[in-house]
């Protein structure tokens, strides 16, 4: 059985599983039926200067008639009162010592931030997060994601947390920015003990069409918000592993941004991320997920035989490399499983409209045939087909010795003829 | 609302029908049931379930419409191809058509409820008073049609959008044809059929004549049909049901099942007394009349055919849900006659065992019962084109090419008439395809009056 205890900079927790500073980690009740579920650690909800929310405050994006998969949010960070909030971080601690509890906090000045860190710190927090990210209300205010995107201003932040905090600190960093790998680094430089990423993505999720105002519609008027949700893993996982594979960046890394079950949480680790963060499937489907996702990661470990998540830490990035090291000899090609096959041609219209037109129905079947001349092994039937297992990508000898494109360019080596480039 | 034609007489004050009791078998989707029903579809590339529909119904897009909110759209995209698209939605056997055929089925997975859905669009679109289609300019040219059934209904609002006038000539007091007086009430019920009569006959320029015959010796003759218009569309269905040459058929308590179904349908039967009740025959007349006498009460309801259960040419769906519902089955039973009581009330069947190949075994069986329906076949009416020249007829069938044209140049026929008793589905796609040949032929220039010399003269007078 494998041991899922986790050290993320220095925080310790009996999972990696962490809610994120968000709505479900808002107090300390909440928290504690989080830790009751199984959660191993929470990010409160951003503490600072309480301030004022508006209704509505959130936006789901539907696809498909499936709910949720993005999700979007203008609510600010906390709306309580510091000194209940600090309460009710003490009683979370005393009950759970050893679940980890990380304070997120917002606040302007040093001397704002050097009060916040030690009240947190007095109350018992076991580590400190920088919410360097939010992009939406506050960063009009001079923080958050204002903080986020310029990092000499983070590294001057990260360095005053630094100096008055005696738990390690995390700085959550902003997506809205082209590179995330110069503020992971400001935050290095600044001294932080780790970094949490991604907060969400400034986003606009849908219009009222009716009423033709953006939503969440606060009376006539919306705003922009931060983007959340399943739908956002893809740029989650990419600024995850830029930083985890840069040489100079050496920080352990919380990864968040979409994690909605067991498979996703594994990803995240397999690139870089020491635990995870969840905040949006939560709010979709309660505290109770937790449940699985500790099972499935459990039996991922024991299936590949990891001991314990660092051993899994990063497993994946060596494997994330650039496009100019790719193998261009390398040729697959489609097949469809006659037996799995269930007639839809689905894969005959996407590779028609949508890929290289080598996907035929054939006579007096509903089983297509796939032109292995010209297929150029794209993906997109097997993308599109709805049975499990029916279409898979096998390779295809071709005689050629690897061949990347930097190869050729600097070596000359032989590409094979090209496919569907007629 | 008052209707330039007959319909069904479902004003206040008329009297209450017996299949008023009845509910759908099948309930109608709502709102949210209908979009994540319609967003399991995978909206299949060249798909089964529309080679699977006689009037070949574009039904990925059309649950893809209703995925997406645009239900009106997708109320189009179903009358676009079959008009009768809410009538069909309810009656059509999709578990053999378009649902047998969705490629759920072979992934293990609950099929698309395609008749659900498609119902859950018409019935948004006449509800709402949705109109797709207007009457094209008018041609001048007319075209007679007789019946006034699914078929002529098809073929005459495919005429009208191309411009040319109908005459819908109708026997009964109201038109719809079966979709109005022979559709079990679980599945469609009299006045749904006949309002969607009205509301298809509302593209315009449909004149009704109702309660008239056509044929030699009738209200109107084939020869008047062609001094008055330019083509005669055949859509007149099947006649009465067959009776049994045998003693005692005529008696108090003995029925047709058309007829029987049309009775209680229309208005009231009087069942009372009725203890069981025996059905003769085996195909969908027979499971239908079953399933509908349940409905109505009746404790023991026996289906008696003559051939085994797996021979049976009723739908094997509709009688297992009818021996869910309680229905017997007597197996290898030939009717013989009836018995009778003194007082000459029904008293039982008489039914001879025969074997496989329907060869009499010698043994008699009496099934009690004080009420039988016979559900073995309706006569032809080809009969009442006698003397029309040229017209074939098949076995009762009007005989048409595959483009519904009739033997006689101006005249086509479609539904039951000429393919012998199929379903509404199949007489709304032979109307539409038969009216589509009509165009094509008053197009070219044919009239049935140019080849009749005093057609010709009343023509040009």
């Amino acid at each position: 059985m494998a041991d899922l205890r986790t050290n993320c900079a220095g925080i310790k927790s009996p999972n990696p599983f962490w809610l994120a500073s968000a709505p479900p980690a808002n107090s300390g009740g909440q928290i504690m039926r989080a830790f009751d579920a199984g959660w191993g650690g929470a990010v409160w909800k951003t503490l600072g200067t309480p301030i004022q929310n508006v209704s509505s405050r959130f936006g789901g994006l539907s696809y498909g008639g499936v709910r949720g998969v993005g999700f979007n949010n203008i609510e600010l960070i906390t709306d309580r009162p510091l000194e209940v909030n600090f309460r009710e971080i003490y009683e979370v601690k005393k009950r759970f010592p050893d679940h980890a509890v990380v304070a997120s906090l917002m606040v302007e000045t040093e001397e704002e931030w050097r009060d916040i860190i030690m009240r947190s710190v007095d109350a018992g927090a076991d580590g400190l997060e920088l919410n360097f990210g939010c992009p939406h209300g506050m960063c009009e205010r001079g923080m958050g994601s204002a903080v986020g995107q310029e990092p000499t201003v983070n590294e001057r932040i990260t360095s005053w947390a630094k100096r008055y905090s005696p738990v390690p600190v995390l700085v959550k960093l902003t997506p809205n920015v082209s590179d995330i790998l110069p503020h992971g680094l400001a935050a290095q430089r600044g001294g932080a003990d780790g970094v949490s990423l991604i907060n969400t993505i400034k986003s606009i999720i849908g219009v009222d069409i009716e009423r033709m105002v953006p939503v969440p519609r606060v009376e006539g008027l919306s705003t922009n918000g931060g983007y959340c949700g399943a739908a956002v893993k893809p740029i989650a996982l990419h600024m995850l592993a830029s930083l985890a594979r840069s040489r100079e960046f050496q920080l352990p890394i919380s990864g968040i941004g979409g994690v909605s079950d067991w498979r996703d949480a594994v990803e995240f680790i397999l690139l870089g991320s020491s635990s995870v963060q969840v905040c949006t499937a939560v709010m979709l489907k309660g505290y109770r997920i937790v449940e699985d996702m500790i099972e499935g990661l459990s039996d991922y470990m024991d299936r590949q035989g990891f001991k314990t998540v660092d051993e899994m830490v990063g497993r994946a990035v060596p494997q994330y490399s650039e496009w100019g090291n790719l193998n261009l000899n390398y040729e697959t090609v489609a097949k469809i499983s006659a037996d799995k096959c269930i007639g839809c041609q689905l894969c005959v219209t996407a590779c028609h409209d949508g890929a290289h037109q080598c996907i035929h129905p054939q006579e007096g079947s509903r089983v297509p045939r796939v032109d292995e001349a010209e297929c150029v092994g794209c993906n997109l039937c097997q993308i599109v087909c709805p049975v499990e297992g029916c279409i898979t990508m096998e390779e295809v000898p071709n005689g050629f010795s690897p061949a990347t494109w930097n190869e050729h360019l600097s070596e000359g080596a032989a590409l094979r003829p090209k496919k569907g480039a007629h | 609302m008052t209707t330039p034609y007959p319909t069904l007489n479902a004003s206040a004050g008329a009297p209450a029908r017996g299949e008023e009791g009845f509910e759908d078998y099948k309930r109608a989707l709502n709102a949210n049931q209908a979009r994540v029903e319609a967003n399991r579809c995978l909206y299949c590339s060249d798909a089964p379930c529309i080679a699977a529909c006689p009037t070949e119904i574009n039904i990925p897009e059309f649950i893809r419409k209703i995925a997406t909110g645009n239900e009106r759209g997708s109320a189009k995209t179903i009358f676009d191809s079959n008009i009768l698209g809410q009538s069909c939605a309810r009656v059509c056997p999709v578990e053999v058509l378009c649902v047998g055929s969705c490629v759920y089925n072979h992934m293990g997975v609950p099929p698309i409820q395609i008749g659900q859905l498609q119902r859950y669009a018409t019935d948004r679109a006449h509800e709402e008073g949705w109109r797709f289609y207007e009457a094209g300019a008018s041609t001048g040219r007319r075209v007679a049609l007789v019946g006034a059934g699914p078929a002529s209904l098809a073929a005459a609002h495919e005429l009208r959008r191309a411009g040319h006038g109908c005459v819908l000539f109708e026997r009964r007091p109201q038109v719809g044809g079966l979709n109005v007086t022979g559709v079990a009430p679980y599945k469609m019920k009299a006045d749904v059929g006949a309002r969607e009569a009205e509301w298809v006959l509302g593209i315009g320029g449909v004149e009704v004549r109702a309660g008239v015959s056509v044929g030699a010796g009738e209200d109107v003759s084939f020869e008047d049909l062609e001094r008055e218009f330019d083509a005669v569309f055949l859509g007149f269905g099947l006649g009465a049901d067959s009776r049994l040459e045998a003693e005692g058929a005529g008696v108090p308590g003995v029925w047709g099942a058309v007829e029987f179904i049309e009775a209680f349908k229309l208005s009231q039967v009087d069942l009372s007394g009725v203890r069981e009740a025996v059905v003769v025959g085996g195909g969908n007349t027979a499971v239908d009349a079953v399933r509908e006498l349940i409905g109505l009460g009746v404790p023991s309801v026996t289906m008696a055919y003559r051939r085994g259960e797996d021979r049976m040419s009723g739908y094997a769906h509709e009688w297992r849900a009818a021996k869910v519902e309680g229905a017997r089955g007597a197996w290898g039973l030939s009717p013989l006659g009836f018995e009778r009581d003194a007082a000459g009330a029904l008293r039982g069947v008489r039914l001879a065992e025969v074997d496989a190949a329907c060869a009499p075994t010698g043994t008699e069986r009496v099934l009690e019962a004080q009420l039988a329906l016979l559900a073995i076949g309706q006569s032809k009416l080809a009969g009442v084109l006698a003397g029309v020249e040229g017209l074939a007829v098949e076995r009762g069938c009007v005989r048409v090419d595959a483009e519904g044209r009739a033997g006689r140049a101006g005249y086509f026929a479609g539904g039951d008439c000429a393919n012998g008793g199929k379903e509404v589905v199949n007489a709304a796609a032979e109307g539409k395809r038969a009216a589509r040949a009509i165009d094509a032929f008053l197009g070219a220039g044919g009239s049935l009056r140019a080849h009749n010399s005093r057609g010709a003269t009343g023509a040009q007078g």
